[in-house]
């Protein structure tokens, strides 16, 4: 009665086998490497990039241990540290600034394992170093700017329609269009209807004049948002490929906020800089007809004549530009340091794309002889950097924009530009650093804690249960490899909370065994004969355990649902770790047992102590 | 080896008013020290920020002190943990700075006053997260009993339920008594030891009382208090070895996981010591004055045949 069938044995063994060949990549270690991955989607991660970055470092005679293709980029493995910082820059130097390269570890563990899936366990910052932020997304800021767009939009289109208004302004996330009279109003209701279905409109008396207020409804809202967060996601992968990190995580949480990862990034306050920096462009007219001294001078006050904002210019001068955006960096596609042919001084050149250079050469050539002001908005200071007189009409999307001190602004400008724009601002609310000292520090420290605990528990089920002890130990050992397979071949991030829970998880799986084992004897004690006992106690327990095992489930599950941080990543190991403990307690160490006891003929005494 | 041989059932349930007095004491000492004292939030509930640094030589706390306060922080701690090179640094929140603003001016100020510092960990949590955290957790902690509950509901009956989810509420009052007590920093970790130990309790009323239905199914003639005395006096050994087996496994953790998992192992090995007791000695008699009886249990067992016959 204690014989598996030949399926359960083999069922075992192929487990066994899967567990031992996907825990071990954990064994290789890792190795410095740099990550050649691309900044445009023009330039392709091909093999074509493999050979080229091959071709540079045979050139260069940097030696290294391997280089293949993935979906992240080309990666190099290099022997060492210093190896991998010159071969990154000399591979940065001569791919350009469409390429990212970022320093990364690597596994070295043989191109075999990698080809079937088999990684090593995926670190979390607190284990490998590196910084983690939460940043809330400012929604209504969002909305405000979106509202600020229709009031320029309702302008033209009334204009266009010759609609006479009074006019048009925002009023927290509404438009508000005045009108004289309530025909016209309703002239405007109609045609705006038409053009924007995206609002909601509904009229207002308010003494004289009639108002129209228009309101977003709610699914544009919603829209808005959504569309505000990609491109915020959108904005920060671009700023963090500038920082160069190899596997960044940007990921979005909940409605309004953004999950960015760095591992080894070790100086935060660049990264925080970086990843901070709010700046967007716009481009926008001078009020050329009130720019006299006497209005210039009242709005320097604070008497800023309405639908204009008072700045003052690099070089001193004060002036008045309108509120209303002719272009935003949203247009933007590429920017870059550059020097004036005639004068020779630093300039951003600006490329636009196919609509915004549209709308520049729309502005331009109406506005011919006029100003117009280049403002870089800069975490809410706005800032005129120069405001040029129009001398003819500019197509073709090309716009130089002079006024810059030297060219390391021009740089750090057209960066600017090229990392595009936030969508609404953001505000990191959650910060954790690790260093990489400290990752290594609690790697050994939950891994001594897990095979010190560990050996203690195996010393005492040897002592106090002897051979099935051994048995229940062996099983332990079998929870723990497939444990580790599993988060291996699951890619889940593993945690310092997560090594607790490894060892936390050995500590408590132990009892499926005390449980069958403490059975074994009691059916001894009962008169059993030894192949019943261990028959009896096998399936005596089994329910038991299940009932245990399934209300830690519960819990398990009901972390990782509500849990974050480290309670989520207690929890991913935890209820992994049970579903292990519950084949290896059961299955496996019966069918040992099954291997030792059940195919004798005669047990005269079963070793349980 | 065998440490428990006995021969006759302990009659525990007898010594119910007395295991009942006893920890209907320690929980009103632990509810008192929890209102009175209150728990030691850290960061992740609180909001605030953490910081750990470390210097090649011994640490200068008055200089580290000057040069916190120079930034303008005056409710900020500073104190030594581990070795005397390992300083942990706790500030507030500042509403009129951020939190990323705020750990970087102390570095800077730390840097200036001592070059050789260097920054382990920082961990910073705004205001509005801090209290997502605790009311997430505080949810977590509610979920899990709805959940074991209505499970062991099903696979038992309702007293049981409530008798095991009562047994370790009880658990963890008394891990969270002791936090307010002795003001341990009551963080996020912490909060995930408390949970699993409620995992792990109720395995212990789980083994009980599935002893107690299969001796209510083998011994016919006994009564209610017999039955549930043999129950615990069968298990006791599996109990006290399972959970001597964990706790080793948890000192291992509080000896070499340091700073991170101490207070965690501390919360665990209390849930652990206190589970057992709880186990046996609260929710046993609990389910007993619910008036458990082989009547409401066979009917339960029926509707789901036992394990034991459905096996091979």
């Amino acid at each position: 009665m204690n014989r598996y069938p030949l399926w359960k044995y083999i069922l075992v063994l192929t487990t066994l086998v899967l567990g031992v060949v996907y825990s071990l990549p954990n064994l290789f270690g890792e190795s410095p490497a740099v990550q050649v991955s691309t900044t445009k989607s023009s330039a392709k991660l091909d093999p074509a990039l493999l050979g080229q970055v091959e071709d540079i470092l045979k050139q260069e005679k940097i030696s290294y241990e391997a280089v293949f293709l993935d979906t992240n980029g080309v990666k190099v493995r290099f022997e060492n540290a210093d190896t991998q910082i010159n071969a990154k820059d000399v591979l940065q130097g001569k791919l350009g600034k469409d390429y990212v390269v970022a320093l990364n570890l690597i596994s070295r563990s043989p191109a075999w394992l990698r080809s079937i899936g088999a990684l090593p366990m995926y670190l979390g910052l607190d284990l490998r170093g590196g910084v983690h932020f939460l940043l809330q997304v400012d929604m209504k800021a969002a909305l405000d700017k979106a509202a600020e767009r229709y009031v320029g939009d309702f302008r033209s289109a009334l204009r266009k329609e010759r609609v006479a208004y009074l006019g048009v302004s925002r009023d927290g996330q509404a438009v508000q269009v005045r009108f004289s009279s309530a025909a016209e109003l309703e002239k405007a209701k109609k045609i705006l209807n038409k053009e924007y279905p995206d609002l909601t409109f509904r009229n207002i008396d308010s003494g004289n004049d009639k108002l129209l207020i228009a309101t977003l409804n709610l699914q544009a809202q919603k829209r808005i948002q959504e569309f505000a967060l990609k491109q915020n996601i959108q904005t920060l992968h671009n700023r963090v490929n500038e920082l160069g990190v190899a596997e960044p995580i940007i990921q979005q949480q909940g409605l309004d906020r953004i999950v960015i990862q760095l591992p080894g990034v070790q100086d935060t306050a660049k990264a925080k800089e970086i990843l901070g920096r709010t700046a967007t462009l716009e481009i926008r007219m001078v009020d050329e007809e009130k720019s006299d001294m006497t209005t210039l001078d009242k709005a320097s006050k604070g008497q800023v004549p309405f639908g204009d904002e008072y700045y003052v210019e690099r070089n001193g001068q004060p002036i008045l530009v309108k509120k209303n955006v002719v272009l935003t960096g949203d247009y933007i596609t590429d920017a870059g340091p550059g020097l004036d042919q005639q004068n020779g001084e630093s300039v951003v050149h600006v490329t636009l794309d196919g609509r915004g250079a549209r709308i520049f050469k729309q502005a331009t050539k109406e506005n011919v002889g006029k100003r117009m002001a280049i403002l870089l908005i800069e975490k809410g200071q706005a800032e005129v950097i120069t405001a040029p007189v129009i001398r003819e009409e500019i197509g073709g999307g090309r716009v130089q924009i002079s006024g810059m001190a030297n060219v390391q602004e021009a740089t750090d400008v057209s960066l600017l530009l090229r990392a595009g724009a936030l969508a609404a601002p953001m505000d990191i609310i959650e910060e954790r650093t690790v260093g990489p000292s400290m990752g290594e520090e609690n790697i050994k420290r939950g891994w001594h804690s897990t095979l010190w605990g560990f050996a203690a528990i195996a010393v005492f089920m040897i002592i106090y249960y002897m051979l099935f002890g051994s048995v229940s130990v062996l099983a332990l050992g079998v929870n723990l490899l497939l444990l580790t397979a599993v988060l291996s071949l699951l890619q889940a991030t593993l945690t310092l909370p997560g090594l607790a829970a490894i060892a936390l998880t050995l500590g408590m799986a132990i009892d499926a065994n005390v449980l069958i084992n403490e059975r074994i004897r009691e059916e001894l004690r009962n008169g059993n004969t030894p192949q019943a006992a261990i028959h009896a106690g096998y399936d005596r327990a089994f329910d038991t355990i299940l009932d245990s095992n399934v209300t830690t489930m519960i819990a398990g599950l009901a972390l990782f649902m509500f849990g974050s941080g480290p309670v989520k990543g207690f929890a991913v190991v935890h209820v992994l770790g049970i579903l292990t403990s519950m084949f290896s307690a059961v299955v496996v160490s019966r069918a040992l047992v099954n291997l030792i006891y059940g195919y004798r003929r005669k047990i005269s005494k079963l070793s349980i102590g | 080896m065998e440490i428990f041989k006995i021969k006759k059932d302990i009659p525990f349930m007898s010594y119910g008013r007395l295991t009942t007095a006893i920890s209907l004491i320690t929980f009103l000492l632990s509810v008192f020290f929890l209102a009175h004292r209150g728990l030691n939030l850290g960061v992740d509930f609180t909001g605030g920020t953490m910081m750990e640094v470390s210097y090649p030589q011994a640490a200068d706390i008055g200089k580290i002190r000057e040069a916190v306060d120079s930034v303008g922080l005056k409710d900020a701690t500073v104190q030594n943990f581990g070795t005397s090179r390992d300083v942990l640094i706790r500030l507030p929140l500042k509403p009129e700075l951020s939190i990323s603003a705020l750990s970087e001016q102390v570095l800077t100020a730390l840097q200036k006053a001592d070059p050789n510092v260097k920054m382990n960990r920082v961990e910073s949590v705004g205001a509005q997260v801090g209290q997502e955290l605790y009311e997430n957790g505080a949810l977590a902690l509610l979920l899990v009993s709805i959940g074991i509950m209505a499970y062991l509901a099903l696979r038992f009956e309702w007293r049981f339920a409530v008798a095991a989810v009562v047994a370790n509420m009880h658990d963890v009052v008394i891990i969270l008594g002791f936090f307010a007590f002795f003001q341990w920093e009551f963080n996020l970790t912490v909060l995930a030891a408390v949970l699993a130990v409620l995992g792990y309790s109720v395995n212990e009323s789980v083994v009980v009382f599935d002893r107690v239905r299969e001796n209510f199914r083998k011994m016919r003639k006994a009564g209610v208090q017999e039955v549930i005395n043999n129950a615990i006096t069968r298990t006791m050994s599996r109990t006290v070895i399972t959970h001597f087996s964990t706790q080793l496994m948890v000192l291992s953790m509080l000896f070499f996981g340091g700073e991170v998992l101490h207070n965690f192992s501390l919360a665990l090995t209390i849930g652990i010591l206190f589970g057992i007791y709880s186990s046996v000695l609260v929710a046993s008699p609990i389910a007993m004055y619910l008036g458990v009886s082989r009547e409401n249990l066979m009917t339960g067992a029926e509707k789901k045949p036992a394990g034991a016959e459905a096996q091979p």
